[in-house]
């Protein structure tokens, strides 16, 4: 199909004076309109029954409705909710498939980028995690399975133990004699967190996430035996019901923290950093700051949510300490604390200071984690693969003897059952899901979230969205997912002989690499394929 | 009461302290107080703890009610992200003073270092105030989102301007006084506007020095003679513009 012709642009041009500002359309105003829509929408006029739910299904006001559906193609995010909607199926959103002379060097997404940019003048942003074609570690990595000399077993008939204690673990047991023939504990033990499958859902606050998404994730944490997380964005009075479960977050922009907020959550979690935004601070913008998302976050209706890159305490290994024993304190020391940090070069000699620094958690989010918006450049440029996190970390802690000391979360571009059992296999306790319940919820990646204009009512503060996710579905759906991959989970570790998942963490003898880099599997601790034991 | 802290570790220190305040005790003195940290930390109640020595980081952390005093200096974190209460310093306090603090007061006496009242914030009747008697250094005010910081310039370092550089960066609520003039090079001049402080800034600035000079004794009417300039954010968003969708 040719590019779309000057009037039909013209056209467009014209209709886009129609609507409020919104990110989506460029700055056409100011310099020609040089970027070309990424999506064409197309109905079958003859099976549409003209009932306009796509038209107000559409969050991007990309549809309207003059006799028969008009659309504004550049407006098209390809989030899809239309066609899902649609009672006749009888809609397509396609990529534009306009043709442009293949260039080795400078991909369609580069030059896309510059139009932008000459376009707009700014930082690019971008939602959810990097989508560049990076080399994807999970994929090169296949476990191992029992064959004659070492029996499977089978977990229709044997129980299989998922059950998993993040938290500080003694060095050593001591036990006492107590009444009768029985054995006390003598040893005092630190507060761990007990989740039924090794698997807890990654923090994403409410402002960055509609309160119906949020509410259903800590529905689902709730039934599953699992944890939820706050993100840094407080926790709503209606969330208050699954505080038990719930990680609270504290972070750079100390958003809705009080002591109080501690005390409610299982667990506190401390934000250095993010997968998909090592280094760098995060902006909620004024405009979705509603008056719930305000008393949630305790500041004013309409005021910039701006977190800085630092947290202001914390400039060193000390400061982080400091502030660790500054919660324990607050806490009575009833509750574990977790730091989060974003995979980077040096995240093992990091992740030892953490545990030096008194951290029961360490959660690594690898260079594909999840955003509601980013800086594209970021995004796709900074941090490493959890994968190499997660056995670079627990080699150097094992090495140093304080393994035992800090649970670790593995989070980043988890997908399956299999990247979860890879995960443990290179060291993690357990693992995070973000971007995967999101898909649950109904998310399409069209990595569109930071205009709040999700179609899906997930990434949105509009009520006209939000109330599109009913929270006992959502949470369903997000259970079902929680209960298939733990399902998958128990079947692996049946095929590997194991009955528990904690016989796995860490076991990199159970994994061989596939068309992986010497180098890389080096670091990673596996051996090639074909190589035995 | 009075609770003796020589030689006691922080955890047992506070440890008593929470067990005190938890038995509804009004006034606790504590004597002897060399470094430990976290004092006053979490306290949801309304009590007033004495201090006498140098209290250790993170004072008054998180508390939400209490009135901490502390009759000499304090060091760092004082007041972190604290909720509400009273944290008042008869010398000079550290770096990263009152960060994130929604609610409450912090009067100091003396100086203050760096990085103080970042990202303050206000909500609702919270309305946070950090008085710093004598000069502030680098950083004050960054990201501010609400609350008041003044800069009284009483007794500071001889020489010394009442601010070090990069005030203000980010911010975008509250407003900073300063009792005189500040050199728009050391802020971020194209986040604030600097004016000299009108008839409604010293009606509410009357206020707060009235009770900064009574804490301290000192005379609030002569403090208020001098002209003071005030800062605040240009607009609401300042990194508005910076992205492209």
């Amino acid at each position: 199909m040719p590019q779309l012709d000057l009037d039909t642009r013209d056209a467009l041009a014209g209709a886009e004076a129609e609507f409020a500002p919104d990110h989506t359309r460029p700055r056409a105003d100011v310099v020609p309109l040089y970027s070309p829509p990424e999506f064409v929408w197309r109905n079958d006029t003859e099976r549409c029954r003209r009932c306009k739910r796509c038209v107000m299904q559409c969050g991007w006001r990309a549809l309207s409705w003059q006799d028969r559906v008009g659309a504004d193609h550049n407006k098209c995010v390809g989030c899809h909710r239309c066609e899902a909607m649609c009672p006749e199926k009888c809609i397509v959103v396609a990529p534009n498939p306009q043709h442009y002379k293949p260039h080795a060097l400078w991909s369609v997404t580069h030059r896309k980028n510059v139009w932008k940019q000459g376009d707009t003048g700014g930082v690019l942003l971008t939602g959810m995690g990097n989508d560049a074609p990076y080399q994807v570690i999970f994929d090169h990595l296949v476990l191992d399975a029992c064959q004659v000399t070492n029996p499977s077993i089978d977990p229709l008939r044997e129980p299989m133990e998922l059950r998993t204690f993040l938290g500080r673990k003694p060095e050593r047991v001591e036990l006492d004699a107590g009444p009768g023939s029985a054995l006390a504990l003598k040893t005092r033990l630190d507060p761990n967190l007990e989740i039924a499958t090794p698997i807890v859902f990654a923090p994403m606050s409410y402002g960055s996430i509609s309160l119906p998404a949020q509410k259903a994730i800590a529905m689902a944490a709730a039934e599953c035996g699992i944890l939820w997380n706050t993100g840094e964005g407080g926790l709503h009075e209606d969330l208050r019901p699954y505080a038990h479960c719930a990680v609270v977050q504290c972070a750079s922009g100390r958003f809705g923290v009080h002591a109080g907020y501690f005390n409610a959550g299982a667990a506190v979690e401390i934000k250095i950093g993010q997968g998909a935004k090592p280094g760098i601070g995060g902006h909620l913008p004024g405009e979705k700051v509603s008056l719930e998302v305000s008393q949630t976050r305790m500041i004013p209706v309409g005021s910039d949510a701006l977190s800085p890159a630092p947290q202001h305490d914390i400039y060193s290994i000390e400061d982080l300490r400091q502030l660790i024993y500054a919660i324990k304190e607050a806490t009575d020391y009833a509750k574990p604390v977790c730091v989060k940090i974003a995979a980077v070069h040096n995240v093992a000699a990091i992740a030892s200071g953490i545990v030096r620094a008194g951290a029961d958690i360490i959660y690594l989010d690898g260079f594909r984690g999840g955003t509601g918006a980013a800086p594209t450049v970021i995004r796709d440029h900074l941090g490493i693969p959890v994968e190499i996190a997660v056995a670079v970390v627990d080699e150097r802690l094992r090495q140093e003897g304080i393994r035992n000391q800090a649970s670790l979360i593995a989070a980043g571009g988890i997908r399956s059952s299999a990247d979860m059992a890879k995960a443990i296999a290179l060291g993690a306790d357990a693992v995070a899901i973000g971007t995967a319940a999101l898909l649950a919820l109904g998310c399409t990646l069209c990595q569109k979230c930071y205009t709040g204009r999700c179609s899906w009512g997930i990434c949105t503060q509009d009520p006209e969205l939000t109330r599109r996710i009913d929270p006992l579905v959502g949470a369903r759906r997000i259970a079902n997912l929680v209960r298939a991959w733990s399902a998958e989970l128990e079947e692996i570790l049946g095929a590997l002989g194991l009955n528990a998942v904690e016989s796995l963490r860490g076991s990199k003898e159970r994994l061989r690499g596939l068309d992986v880099d010497p180098s890389t599997l080096d670091v990673l601790g596996v051996k090639p394929a074909g190589v035995g034991a | 009461m009075r609770i003796d802290a020589q030689g006691l570790h922080y955890r047992e220190l506070n440890a008593r302290i929470r067990e005190a305040v938890a038995a509804g005790e009004e006034s606790i003195e504590l004597a002897n107080v060399n470094g430990q940290r976290y004092i006053g930390d979490g306290v949801e109640r309304q009590v007033r703890i004495d201090v006498h020595g140098v209290p250790g980081n993170d004072l008054g952390a998180f508390m939400d009610g209490p009135t901490v005093v502390v009759h000499g200096n304090a060091q760092d974190a004082v007041g972190n992200t604290m909720n509400g209460g009273t944290l008042v310093v008869h010398g000079d306090a550290g770096d990263v003073i009152g960060y994130g603090m929604r609610g409450g007061k912090i009067l100091v006496r003396g100086d203050v270092g760096y990085r103080v009242g970042i990202h303050m914030k206000a909500y609702r009747a919270q309305v946070p105030v950090l008085v710093v008697g004598g000069t502030a250094a680098d950083f004050l005010g960054e990201y501010m989102a609400g609350g008041v910081l003044v800069v009284l310039g009483l007794n500071g370092r001889q020489g010394h301007p009442l601010v070090g550089d990069y005030c203000a960066t980010g911010m975008h609520g509250g407003m900073i006084y300063f009792r005189g003039d500040v050199d728009p090079s050391q802020t971020a001049d194209d986040h604030v506007t600097i004016r000299p402080a009108g008839e409604d800034d010293l009606r509410q600035l009357r206020a707060y020095v009235e009770e900064y000079a009574r804490e301290f004794g000192l005379n609030a009417k002569a403090i208020l003679s001098h002209p003071f300039t005030t800062l605040v954010p240009s607009s609401h968003r300042p990194y508005g513009g910076k992205y492209a969708a």
